[in-house]
């Protein structure tokens, strides 16, 4: 069975993890990778803790990614890195807000669009594949203001690791 | 590589969600009616029905709805009923005689269970109910599963014409999975009337017959299960046999991959030659399953020799760690999660002012489900009781009847809109008939909509499911109509005191009091305006003809 790549995005409600894990998973299937994607909903809107997993490779089985398995943690607040640490495995890839400068971005509603920016530079999918989804999962009217956000995330990454 | 390159051209696949996948297969299957209440983790499968085109509307809680869909299927249709694991309870009086009077079409009763407690009271496991009904049970694992047993539900409703219990849990229907879903959409079959008065009027003399008629067909669906392709095998090494079911199936694959695996699909009357066979073949045999220990105490009461889960792993959620532990038989303590931040009233929330007076006061609050509920967490930790949808008005008059006067009279009750109209109403009416003799103050905290779940319409808003205008029960008019005297209604605002003011003329009365606290919840007051903006458009509309149906 070949790897599957883990990721965990969290945060609070309303700043657009779920949205955020849509996207992602959304450009692995386009990508023609298994793909499941995993919430907890319910409580989210009154602004507590939200995580959502996304598991894509050439199969997936359990929806959930297990503790100490995550690749990826994207972490949209800065309250919440120490409580979801325990999710990313050793050596795994920490991606917080301060991978990008909020002070670039079109606007703060953005954040989790840049971090999967981030996240990107360390994925295979190409980068049109990601715009598309980003293209296609928000009205129209958002798009530019999302892409620019995408790209200064995966620009400021590569720069980092280069 | 090349299966992806497949994967790739197959413009087919969707990534859907189990909620999703019942909803469409819902439409592919030719339900013509879904009915159900909100409830996590079910909520989303008749709001995407509706989505697809299907008929679908909001009950006032589930009993009605199981007995909306009854009637369809006592008329030949094929209908869909969909609720949280909580909500069978409200619908299993329907449910049991149900069982006894048979469907002419085909009902499926989806019952969304929620291990884990993710959003609910308790984490009942509802796989016991198609054993006390006595009506077949199906467990789908992903959402693929979820699109195909519901056409498989539909074969076996209409073919033993009797109602299918098709059990899902918070993972399958939140969990969002591949789906390659059949081309061709059926056409819904056309219903018609055919009286067969033994059948279903449900007297004892023909309640008798009846029992017997279910107990054949159950013997019946047995054996058919025994080589039913909803069970199958997963070939691997024979010193590990796993039985499964459900989401665990998914975990069981990951953690144990060597193991040859039994996965039942159809599970309830459950394949026991099948079963006996698959534990012979196998050095040592595993059942694994979610919460309670349904499978394993029904295939050891069969003579089959199985091990079980430690009751430790009975409690919440299972995942493949948790599974790997059950596998080794790791008894140790499992590490606590951090815990994250939980959730709280939004900061505008009117139900901020209400619960700050009920706590100046040091009221006793019996209260209810919705989120009203976190009114039990800090800054105001002013909710003393919180069973069920409902609760509330019973609670409340039972503290009120039986406590000393000076803590009788600081007891109220609280409860939102959609719950008052789910379960509160007849509660009301004890209210009106065994009043307390130091009275009762009721308060209905009126957002205008269903919050908690995501922002559904209820009978209490005038809208449907589509967010269509449609008859409207003013909660203050039921409340008068039963000769309640004080029924009032306030928008309450933070920094006048009137609320308090109010409250504490209520409470003083010694008579029965209804505050009715309305103002529309503040996270959709956008939506709010535009659906009344519709309303003013055609004021005397009842619900208009359904939107032309969107193929799909």
């Amino acid at each position: 069975m070949s790897k599957v790549t883990n990721v965990v995005v969290a945060g609070l409600g309303g700043q657009g993890v779920l949205r955020g894990t849509d996207i992602l998973a959304d450009v692995a299937l386009r990508a023609g990778y298994d793909v499941k994607k995993s919430e907890i909903k319910g409580m989210s809107q009154r602004g507590g803790s939200v995580t959502g997993d996304v598991r894509f490779g050439d199969q997936v089985f359990s929806p959930m990614v297990p503790s100490g398995e995550a690749d990826f943690l994207l972490v949209l607040e800065p309250t919440q890195v120490e409580p979801h640490r325990y999710l990313l495995r050793a050596g795994g890839t920490l991606i917080t807000p301060d991978a990008v400068s909020l002070s670039q971005l079109p606007n703060r509603k953005t954040l989790n669009v840049a971090l999967l920016g981030a996240l990107s530079a360390h994925l295979p999918m190409p980068e049109d594949q990601w715009l598309a989804s980003l293209r296609e999962g928000f009205a129209e009217n958002f798009f530019e203001g999302n892409r620019a956000a995408f790209l200064i995330g995966r620009k400021g990454q590569k720069a980092g690791a280069s | 590589m090349l299966a992806r390159f497949d994967c790739m051209t197959d413009s087919n696949r969707k990534l859907l969600s189990g909620d999703e996948a019942i909803a469409l297969a819902a439409r592919h299957a030719g339900i013509a009616l879904g009915a159900g209440y909100p409830g996590t983790p079910s909520t989303e499968i008749l709001e995407a029905f509706s989505e697809y085109g299907g008929h679908a509307q909001w009950s006032p809680n589930e009993k009605v709805a199981l007995e909306v869909t009854i009637g369809a299927a006592f008329g030949g249709a094929r209908a869909l009923c969909t609720m949280k694991h909580v909500g069978l309870n409200v619908a299993s009086d329907p449910l049991f005689t149900a069982a006894y009077t048979g469907v002419t079409g085909a009902l499926i009763i989806v019952s969304a269970d929620d291990p884990g407690m993710a959003s609910s009271q308790n984490e009942q496991d509802n796989r016991r109910y198609a054993v006390a009904a006595g009506i077949p049970m199906l467990e789908p694992s992903d959402s693929q599963e979820a699109y195909d047993f519901m056409f498989a539900a539909v074969e076996i409703s209409e073919r033993w014409r009797t109602p299918v219990l098709f059990r899902v849990t918070t993972r399958v229907c939140h969990s969002y999975t591949v789906v390659r879903p059949r081309a061709k959409a059926e056409a819904s079959k056309a219903a018609s009337f055919e009286r067969d008065i033994r059948a279903r009027v449900m007297i004892p003399a023909y309640a008798r017959p009846a029992h017997r008629r279910l107990r054949q067909k159950l013997a019946e669906m047995q054996e058919w299960n025994e080589t039913c392709p909803l069970n199958r095998v997963v070939e691997g090494n024979r010193s590990l046999g796993i039985i499964t079911s459900g989401i665990s199936f998914m975990h069981v694959r990951e953690a144990a991959p060597e193991a040859r695996v039994l996965k039942l699909g159809f599970t309830y009357p459950l394949p026991m030659k099948r079963i006996a066979q698959f534990a012979h073949e196998v050095e040592r045999c595993l059942v694994l399953e979610e919460g309670d220990p349904y499978l394993v105490e029904a295939i050891r009461a069969h003579g089959i020799t199985v091990k079980g889960k430690a009751e430790m792993f009975r409690f919440g959620e299972l995942d493949v760690p948790r599974v790997r532990r059950i596998l080794k038989n790791d008894l140790s303590p499992e590490p606590a999660k951090p815990p994250g931040k939980p959730p709280q009233l939004c900061d505008a929330c009117q139900y901020r002012i209400v619960f700050e007076a009920l706590r100046k006061r040091d009221c006793i609050v019996a209260g209810d489900i919705g989120c009203y509920t976190l009114g039990v967490l800090q800054p105001f930790e002013a909710i003393d009781s919180c069973v069920c949808m409902g609760a509330s008005l019973g609670v409340g008059l039972g503290l009120r009847h039986v406590l000393p006067p000076e803590q009788a009279r600081r007891v109220v009750s609280v409860i939102g809109d959609s719950t008052f109209v789910h379960s509160g109403i007849s509660g009301l009416v004890e209210m009106v008939y065994n009043p307390p003799p130091n009275g009762h103050v009721l308060i209905i905290l009126d957002n205008s909509t269903t919050a908690m779940t995501g922002h559904q319409e209820h009978p209490g808003t005038g809208r449907t499911l589509q967010h269509e205008p449609t008859g409207k029960v003013v909660l203050e008019d039921l409340a008068r109509s039963l000769g309640i005297r004080r029924v009032h209604v306030i928008e309450p605002h933070s920094g006048t005191g009137e609320f308090d003011r109010l409250l504490s003329e209520c409470l003083d009365s010694n008579e029965l009091a209804v505050i009715i606290a309305r103002r529309p919840c503040i996270l959709i007051a956008k939506q709010l305006k535009q659906y009344e903006a519709q309303r003013c458009e055609c004021p005397s509309a009842p619900a208009g003809e359904p939107a032309a149906a969107q193929v799909v």
